[in-house]
């Protein structure tokens, strides 16, 4: 127990002297969750749009009253030429312009297809489709009050086919669409995971590079406490961090904890975990520090940034990529976070989640333990 | 005659048949031999010739593939902490942590090898006087040179009085007064009862040895005070016999 202690002070001693070090562990969070949260933004205000209506009848105009009610949009010009589509987004007018197909409201009720053409300018493709999405979802909302009020219950499943429509869920926790909603816990996951699983793993390697772990592994000091004594000050600042990165969350970012705090940490320890094992499993695989770097920077947060659903939604991938994005801790996290954290839901509904982040901290703490030892026969 | 006087006394190192391969590559070949207390023995041989592998073996680091030793008394194979917890070590990369100032790392590896949280100060500053370094107890180690650091890293490894210290070429890359002086250090271990077992490339420092084994291909070939060896090779010095013995080798060096 003594031998531990000493060797976890040396651990922080090793940490806090060196600043580039300092630097990563605690400043990196702050700006990572400040980048994201905001400059990443893919929120949209005041969009510009035009509407041209050929028809105008009841339907068209509710849907226009809407847009216009709506914070987003910002009506600058009803157009009476759809040729003058072009030239609005050429002089920076418009981001979005809005077409009705003629006789709307006709051919919604007598034959169930009614058309609208959203048209975007694509030089923003993240733009674009924020906008989309924004008029996409108040059509959706209008067409459904429609549906209710006017037309009988046979024609429906045509009219809603009409209109391509991919309901989000996230929009029900989220109705304004915030999008730190999405970001705050997938820069939760990718922190701990870059802090635990780099840091852990150039920690390790360092010591085998400069030639001190020989001296260790010659010591008294079984291997086993060693590893351990390693990874308990990047716990350690993991938890720091967390908190760090939930405090912004909550009063900068203003993205609220609907759920249990208690099982929010506790499932951010599972995947801390995770993290931790699977850093010390590079440290068992290669011999520099800069190969260390190398592997947990392209072989782990890659995959990380990419196919943990943080950036990119998971669902939209091909199957090949969702298979393999099963494999990806941080995807499994960022969901149970989403759950717990922004929908508020009891842990019962993260268990499957839970379950695969224990399951995948117990895996790869055998085998890098494995390794370990292995290296030393 | 010699035997009679060696069997008097104790023997802290004993190596029988000790072998070690790597699938068809076998390492070290079958040694045999004993070190005695307070002895200081050279572990010569050419880079490739299995010294490492074979003390790893002795460390407790390595499992041997056959035959059988003990170290301060314990099995190697079956009694490894025992083994590490009686020996010293100091290898020939630096082994002592840059980042933490010299006191701090004699707290580590004091506390490590369990000495006592009291006795660790002042032995400290004992080991400390000795060297004339009580200046640099709270300098970074980092801020040190080489030549200091080499003596540093010596009395951190004999910090907790073990029985026997394996020196892995300590002395590489140091100047000839640095050695001189490390080599004094040396001597006064072993006078203090204190086994040493030294690998070293530098013949001159073969001389200073009370015996010298030379690994050839694995094998010990050579085994003797360095007195005897020349006289049995007919050579002027270390290094006549050594490129003699190991001139022979089959093996590349790595």
């Amino acid at each position: 127990m003594k031998q531990f202690l000493v060797f976890v002070r040396k651990e922080f001693y090793h940490i806090f002297r060196d600043v580039r070090t300092v630097m990563i562990l605690l400043l990196m969070p702050v700006v990572q969750i400040i980048l994201f949260g905001f400059a990443l933004s893919s929120e949209v205000n005041n969009v510009k749009i035009a509407i041209f209506d050929p028809s105008k009848d009841h339907a068209t105009q509710l849907i226009t009253e809407r847009i216009s009610a709506s914070k987003y949009f910002k009506v600058v010009k009803m157009i009476s030429d759809p040729d003058d589509v072009e030239s609005l987004f050429k002089s920076g007018k418009a981001n979005i312009v809005l077409l009705y197909s003629e006789k709307f409201h006709e051919n919604l009720i007598h034959t169930g297809h009614a058309q609208i053409q959203l048209i975007t300018d694509g030089t923003e493709p993240n733009t674009a489709n924020a906008v989309t999405r924004y008029a996409t979802n108040i059509i959706m909302a209008s067409q459904k009050e429609l549906l209710q009020s006017q037309v009988p219950s046979v024609t429906r499943p045509a009219i809603t086919s009409e209109i391509i429509i991919i309901p989000e869920v996230k929009l029900l926790y989220n109705p304004q669409m915030k999008s730190s909603y999405n970001f705050v816990p997938g820069v939760m996951g990718l922190i701990l995971m870059l802090i635990c699983a780099m840091m852990t793993s150039i920690s390790i390697v360092r010591e085998k590079e400069v030639g001190t772990m020989e001296v260790l592994l010659v010591s008294p000091m079984r291997p086993i406490y060693i590893i351990i004594s390693k990874a308990v000050p990047y716990f350690v600042l993991s938890f720091v961090n967390l908190t760090t990165i939930l405090l912004l969350a909550v009063f900068v970012l203003g993205v609220p904890i609907s759920g249990s705090l208690f099982w929010l940490i506790f499932i951010s320890l599972i995947f801390i975990l995770v993290a931790l094992s699977i850093g010390l499993l590079i440290s068992t695989l290669v011999d520099t520090q800069v190969a260390a770097m190398l592997i947990s920077g392209m072989v782990f947060m890659m995959p990380t940034m990419v196919l943990s659903g943080m950036i990119y939604p998971v669902e939209n991938m091909p199957w090949i990529l969702r298979l393999i994005s099963n494999f990806i801790p941080a995807k499994w996290y960022i969901i149970a976070v989403k759950k717990l954290m922004i929908q508020g839901l009891s842990i019962d509904s993260a268990f499957l989640e839970l379950g695969v982040l224990f399951t995948m901290a117990m895996v790869f703490i055998l085998i890098s333990l494995k390794m370990f030892k292995k290296r030393l026969a | 005659m010699m035997n009679e006087v060696e069997q008097d006394r104790q023997q802290v190192i004993k190596v029988e048949h000790l072998t070690k391969r790597f699938g068809h590559f076998t390492a070290v070949d079958n040694i045999s031999f004993e070190v005695y207390k307070g002895e200081i023995f050279g572990f010569l041989g050419a880079n490739g010739a299995g010294k490492t592998t074979a003390m790893k073996m002795l460390c407790g680091l390595s499992k041997p593939t056959s035959g059988k030793g003990s170290v301060a008394g314990y099995n190697i194979e079956k009694e490894s902490e025992s083994v590490k917890a009686n020996i010293g070590y100091m290898s020939q990369k630096f082994s002592l942590y840059e980042d933490l100032k010299v006191w701090e790392n004699f707290r580590l590896f004091g506390g490590i090898y369990g000495v006592n949280d009291k006795e660790i100060g002042p032995r400290t500053d004992e080991m400390l006087a000795q060297l004339g370094f009580e200046k640099e107890k709270n300098s970074l180690v980092s801020s040190l040179p080489l030549g200091w650091k080499q003596k540093l890293a010596f009395s951190v490894a004999i910090f907790h009085e073990p029985k026997i210290v394996f020196l892995d070429e300590p002395t590489g890359g140091v100047d000839p007064v640095t050695r001189r002086q490390f080599w004094e250090l040396i001597y006064k271990a072993s006078d203090r009862g204190i086994t040493v077992f030294v690998t070293t490339h530098y013949m001159d420092e073969a001389e200073y040895c009370n015996r010298v084994s030379i690994m050839v291909d694995g094998r010990i070939d050579a085994l003797d005070s360095p007195r005897n060896l020349k006289s049995i090779y007919n050579a002027a010095n270390m290094n006549e016999v050594f490129i003699h013995l190991a001139g022979g080798s089959n093996r590349k060096a790595d």
